[in-house]
């Protein structure tokens, strides 16, 4: 309970103030080094500094505030929240102005005018101007973007999301998506860039603003002045040309003020609850598959390794070390993007894949305890009546093995349950994801957390009930 | 008319040795208790002749099959199948499959070994759950009954096999001395129905009335073999001695 009143009251964020930036002598800035290349990312040279267009923006700022910046790291997505949290001062990476943003942070004005360019495969070219002729197609984009918006409104369209600049174009290479909708900034480094992918079409622009809290006035005043003075003494133009970003699109922005809104948060609507709804669906069908494959690639795992020749079980040793001791977001990655030109498998099916390999593992240490846990006499018993030993295993030993690894296997499903989560990283919108994605278009977490915890608990609470239940009945005694 | 012949049997377990040239002739309905204080060799003899147990020398000859050393589950699957399809075995600890209900501990191996259809197996089952007399609880799983039932089970099971040798563990050292008698009548009643059996016990007085011949170990060799009058009331030898006077303090 301590923690959500925390959560609620969300820091100290409405003390500040440009006094406050002013008496602490750092300008905290949020931004997330995911981004890459050029907005702010780790010095290639590899001395842990950071650098990128963005921080000489945020470094030409604090000098004209008299301060230092210091830079804060968050997910891009999850940038207004800190905000908002208090974790800095102000947003300044690569934030689009958006109605709805607007209304949640107060801008800046500009400091960058970007257009949104649609990526096709070189192949598909001819027959693609725009996202009109992308109807029934997937397009990728970055969750919680300007992008996101644009594809999203485009009729008959299905937006797949991802985390990262580089893995949307991977997915449009391996023919997952039929085109990227991104940044004209990311698209030259990140798509173009690439053989094979072209550019098809501008589908529409916008410009990046430094957010500040909507109660702190004044910093956000302080900074719209700091901007247009670094904007006016020609600083800005030499930062964006330093970085190979200054274009004709830039000499008319920012020369007028910041726009500022009143806050009007939307609520969640029936709309978001049917979202959520749709997205423990995929959950469970997720979790299901997955752990079907666990379960019975576990079992092979154990078998092998117990039965097997020689190779086969320190094959299957090799398998169970490998895939218990490396983490399984790892494993997605590496199997959705790592192996895709060899193996170019949908997202879904890599998350089924990769949860469930990762899961078998586990599995098969469980039957491996089973297994062991059956006394030896047994098989001698079945192996005296003239069994063969693929029979006594089946018959007599597995039965046993299988009934004492229950639990466990029960507790794993419920493990697994909460682990697709992790599948979002490779553009899959379970109910996680779709938690995440409502809670950036509402003002807040704990509404659409909450809700998603009801639905993830409405899901696993009837599960261990059902495994209690079929422990019990499995269970040679009736209790 | 030889049922089982074992020649010059070695064994040995962590290098040392626990059987060291046994030689055991075994006629069709004969029955042979087997005497001999603990580490003796008693259980590593009985789990040769169904090569639970592999041996280093000698060899076995039982149900038209040679066992020899160095035979493997795997390599020599179908021979040791072929045995211990027609060698029946009761263990000391019963070893019932707890996840299959009585009857069905009974109907598993002939449906399966022999392919015996579902009412066959199970008609087959019942006799002999009649013959042991718990017909009544054939539904039950085995954790239900109390010790002796449960060895009762297990002979009835070994039994669906219609062997033609049984070999009995100590059928009745892990039981409730009050439960010792039903399980020894049951044997008893097997015995005089000219069932073939090899019984590892410690029971003198079973051994008196049932057996048709003593065979006592000591130290992995046969120290004496007779029959039960001349071996419980006449030994020979020391080993067989100090066996008497040790049972009759107990």
């Amino acid at each position: 309970m301590a923690v959500m009143v925390a959560l609620v009251a969300g820091g100290d964020a409405a003390a500040d103030g440009v006094e406050a930036v002013r008496t602490r002598g750092v300008l905290r800035w949020c931004g997330d080094l995911q981004g890459g290349e050029p907005y702010v990312f780790q010095d290639p040279r590899g001395d842990g500094g950071l650098v990128g267009f963005e921080v000489e923006i945020a470094d030409a700022l604090a000098r004209a505030l008299g301060v230092r910046a210091e830079f804060v790291q968050n997910d891009w997505q999850m940038l207004v929240p800190a905000l908002e949290r208090g974790d800095c001062d102000i947003v300044l990476n690569g934030l689009e102005v958006t109605p709805a943003r607007a209304a949640r942070v107060a801008f800046s004005r500009p400091y960058y005018g970007f257009s949104l360019t649609l990526v096709v495969r070189t192949a598909d070219a001819p027959r693609v101007h725009g996202l009109g002729d992308l109807r029934g197609h997937r397009v990728a984009t970055l969750g919680g973007s300007l992008a996101a918006d644009v594809v999203q409104a485009a009729p008959g369209v299905r937006m797949v999301l991802h985390e990262g600049v580089e893995e949307p174009y991977i997915d449009l290479e391996q023919g997952r998506v039929d085109g990227v909708v991104l940044d004209n900034i990311i698209a030259a480094r990140y798509g173009l860039t690439r053989d094979g992918l072209v550019q098809a079409a501008e589908v529409g622009d916008g410009t990046y603003a430094i957010a500040t809290r909507p109660a702190d006035a004044t910093l956000a005043r302080a900074i719209d002045d700091a901007l247009a003075g670094v904007r006016s003494r020609g600083e800005l133009r030499t930062i964006l040309e330093r970085w190979h970003l200054w274009d004709g699109r830039q000499a008319g922005i920012g020369e007028t003020g910041s726009a500022t809104a009143v806050p009007t948060p939307r609520r969640l609507q029936w709309h978001d609850v049917r979202l959520f709804l749709q997205g423990a669906g995929v959950t469970i069908v997720i979790s299901v598959l997955s752990m079907a494959l666990a379960v019975t690639g576990g079992l092979g795992l154990s078998l092998a390794r117990r039965y097997g020749s020689r190779l086969a079980a320190v094959a299957a040793t090799g398998y169970v070390e490998l895939f218990r001791g490396t983490p399984v977001l790892l494993q997605l990655y590496v199997l959705y993007y790592g192996l895709a030109p060899w193996i170019a498998l949908d997202a879904f099916t890599a998350a089924v894949v990769g949860l469930g390999m990762n899961y078998a593992a586990y599995e098969a240490e469980l039957y491996r305890a089973g297994l062991d846990a059956v006394p030896i006499g047994q098989t001698e018993a079945a192996l005296a009546l003239g069994m063969p030993r693929a029979t006594a295993v089946r018959r007599i030993v597995l039965p046993q093995a299988v009934r004492i690894a229950l639990p466990g296997i029960a507790n794993d499903f419920i493990a697994l349950l909460k682990d697709t989560s992790l599948v979002s990283v490779i553009t899959v919108v379970e109910l996680t994801k779709q938690m995440t994605i409502t809670a950036v278009d509402l003002r807040g977490w704990l509404v659409p957390g909450l809700l998603c915890a009801t639905l993830y608990l409405a899901m696993s609470v009837p599960l261990s009930r059902l495994a209690r239940r079929l422990e019990r009945r499995l269970a040679p005694v009736p209790a | 008319m030889t049922t089982l012949e074992v020649r010059e049997l070695c064994s040995e377990r962590g290098g040392a040795p626990v059987l060291a040239g046994v030689d055991l002739h075994v006629g069709r309905g004969e029955v042979v208790a087997i005497l001999g204080a603990s580490g003796s060799g008693k259980t590593t003899l009985l789990r040769s002749i169904n090569y639970l147990t592999p041996f280093a020398g000698g060899e076995v000859r039982v149900a038209d099959e040679r066992l020899v050393p160095g035979m493997c589950e795997r390599r020599d699957a179908a021979r040791l199948q072929a045995v211990r399809r027609r060698v029946g075995m009761v263990f000391q600890s019963f070893q019932l499959f707890p996840h299959l209900r009585v009857v069905e501990n009974l109907t598993e191996a002939p449906r399966r070994v022999l392919g015996l259809g579902v009412a066959e197996a199970r008609a087959q089952a019942m006799r002999l759950l009649e013959r042991v007399g718990l017909e009544d609880r054939a539904d039950d799983y085995p954790q239900r009954l109390s010790g002796g039932q449960q060895q009762r089970v297990a002979i009835a099971r070994a039994l669906a096999m219609t062997p033609e040798v049984m070999l009995f563990d100590e059928p009745t050292s892990a039981l409730d001395p009050s439960l010792v008698g039903e399980v020894l009548s049951v044997v008893a009643d097997l015995a005089a129905g000219g069932q073939t059996m090899l019984v590892v016990t410690h029971e003198m007085g079973f051994a008196r009335r049932v057996a048709t011949r003593v065979v006592v170990l000591a130290d992995g060799r046969i120290a004496e073999e007779g029959t039960p009058a001349e071996v419980l009331d006449a030994p020979r030898s020391a080993a067989t001695r100090a066996l008497l006077g040790h049972a009759s303090r107990v």
